[in-house]
């Protein structure tokens, strides 16, 4: 694969994979918090929660872009407290990881929150009775009953990280090696004279990996919903 | 002994009830809407009372006037579900070991195997209950809810939602858990014939309030409680196996008398708990003769209730216990019945029904 791309095709691919990979994994836990949040509690101010969740949805991804480079560069409310920590994270990796995250959060919770609304809240009362606190509950009926929703939200995330190029290159810009993702590498190749073949190889590994994420979020859904019961 | 007093407006529905609920099993008796459910639930914690107080021998679940409210996972309760509610991600095994993994480690408790072999699911262990039948679910949330070491039993129409055949498949299990578990149980049901099998206790309801309260013999033999609607009403007598004949039909007595019943699979010698509903007794005042039924009871009328409908229940005393026959008020009349009349009681034998033939130990 190294000798089909090009070297700076490969480290688009390399860093896409790493960008979406922690994007993804680091949001995760939040996002099933989040989603249990709005699906089971109740509290003032939830559907301001589910507004914020859902704005880069529905936000042009520049504008997400520009209010993320405000929010965490280095003179903005969070950039400039992790800079007087030492942490400058603008124009790395981790800071297009960020930028992934976000877009990537509201289809993650949606996927999220529906399975847990589907799980019989008379089986969490069920668990109850028999002794498991609220905290077990959640670890051992909603949690592995609404599994196959978590996955399918993972990996929706993973694929739209991938494919994030809006907010990326509004809030990270477009440096190779630190910030240039697939997109960000497509849109680049496409700019120079000649870059069009290197363009159309990137094309085809995001055709890959888009349609291998879809296969493996199925395959894995239908194993796990065999297990919870076929119900 | 559990102590329930609860009252609670929900809906325009006010519940008031206070009643306690020795050792063995307790059952809440009623139509559908007279709170039975609501009273579990409160129990159970997955509800909160207006006002109340439970308790478990000394052991307080909730007192509103203390301001205790134990969690429901703090209440160390069985509860067995009208729908069984077993975990579909979990194996048999898993679901019985379920409430034991969260039971207190130095608590006493069932073994295992025991309950595994009390309910016969030792073939199903690693199946999913999705590959249970209706009476197999039932089965392994009874030996769930026994395997968390609780307290108390709570079981909410655990019967209602299987058909006949499976019903006579589980009821056997509860009677074997009134007579071989120590834990007392309360059970939820408006069907009488389960009632007369099972209950220790009687706690009848309507509307809300407890409208009866005592010894099962004592309160289905009173015509006066009818929380199942007067077609359900029927007595409850208990009998020994004498011998199986070969027509079939088993020969018992009741208290001196002969009772002869559909072949029951109880070994002679058994004392069984027989249920004779109301509908199904005709009474006589001279003892009939070219009759095809066998059980001719001779009995004294110890009650005569007639509300305003045409029927009419009429208490008998016999050497056997209290039997109630529901006849029409013109009958009544006509044959000049009244307390301290001696009459018999034509029941019909196939008339006592399977179901409701129920060993008592």
């Amino acid at each position: 694969m190294q000798d089909w791309l090009g070297p700076a095709e490969w480290r688009a691919v390399a860093l896409s994979l790493r960008v979406s990979f922690w994007a993804t994994l680091v949001s995760l836990p939040l996002g099933i918090l989040v989603a249990y949040a709005l699906a089971r509690w109740r509290f003032p101010g939830k559907q301001v929660l589910n507004g914020i969740v859902h704005l880069p949805l529905i936000l042009p991804p520049v504008v997400t872009g520009y209010v993320l480079l405000l929010t965490f560069g280095t003179q903005g409310p969070i950039g400039g407290v992790l800079a007087d920590w030492g942490i400058v994270l603008a124009f790395r990796w981790t800071e297009a990881a960020v930028a992934a995250a976000v877009m990537a959060f509201p289809l993650m919770v949606r996927a999220i929150r529906l399975s847990i609304e589907a799980v019989d809240p008379k089986l969490e009362q069920a668990s109850a009775t028999l002794g498991a606190s609220p905290v077990w509950v959640f670890l051992t009926v909603t949690l592995p009953m609404a599994l196959p929703g978590i996955i399918a939200g993972t990996i929706l995330a993973f694929a739209k990280a991938m494919g994030e190029f809006g907010a990326t290159i509004t809030f990270v810009s477009n440096i190779p090696g630190q910030t240039r993702t697939i997109p960000s590498a497509i849109y680049a190749f496409l700019q120079v004279p000649g870059g069009e073949d290197s363009a159309m190889r990137l094309v085809i590994v995001s055709v890959i990996v888009a349609m291998a994420a879809l296969l493996l979020s199925e395959v894995l859904a239908r194993r796990v919903a065999h297990r919870v019961g076929g119900a | 002994m559990l102590e329930v007093s609860v009252k609670h407006v929900f809906q325009g529905f006010t519940l008031d009830a206070t009643f306690k609920a020795p050792p063995g099993i307790t059952v809440l008796f009623g139509r559908s809407g007279s709170g039975k459910t609501t009273i579990v639930n409160a129990v159970a914690g997955l509800l909160k009372p207006d006002e109340g107080r439970i308790a478990v021998d000394d052991w307080v679940l909730l007192d509103t006037k203390q301001g205790v409210q134990l969690r429901p996972h703090k209440r160390r309760l069985g509860y067995v579900f009208q729908e069984g509610r077993l975990f579909p991600h979990l194996s048999v095994r898993q679901n019985l070991a379920y409430g034991a993994w969260f039971a207190p480690k130095e608590v006493p408790r069932e073994s295992f195997s025991k309950v595994v072999e009390m309910l016969g699911i030792g073939p199903l262990l690693e199946r999913r209950p999705a590959a249970l039948s209706g009476g197999e679910k039932q089965r392994v949330a009874i030996g769930r809810a026994l395997l968390s070491a609780p307290r108390l039993i709570l079981a909410d129409e655990p019967l209602a939602a299987l058909d006949a055949a499976r019903k006579a498949e589980i009821l056997p299990y509860f009677e074997r858990l009134r007579d071989e578990v120590s834990v007392p149980i309360l059970y939820v049901s408006h069907a009488a014939s389960e009632v007369a099998r099972l209950a220790t206790t009687v706690v009848a309801l309507d509307g809300g309030r407890v409208i009866a309260h005592g010894a099962a013999a004592e309160i289905l033999g009173d015509p006066n409680v009818r929380p199942g609607g007067a077609r359900d009403i029927g007595a409850v007598l208990t009998a020994r196996v004498l011998r199986h004949q070969d027509d079939g039909l088993t020969e018992l007595n009741a208290g001196g008398l002969p009772l002869f019943l559909p072949k029951v699979t109880a070994k002679p010698d058994t004392i069984l708990r027989i249920r004779i509903a109301a509908h199904d007794v005709i009474l006589s005042r001279a003892r009939p003769e070219g009759l095809s039924a066998l059980n001719i009871l001779p009995k004294t009328i110890a009650e005569l209730r007639s509300g305003d409908g045409p029927g009419a229940i009429v208490a008998l005393d016999t050497v056997a216990g209290r039997v109630l026959a529901r006849i029409t008020r013109r009958s009544a009349v006509a044959m000049e019945l009244q307390k301290g009349t001696m009459v018999h009681a034509v029941v019909k034998t196939v008339s006592v029904a399977g179901l409701d033939i129920g060993g008592n130990a």
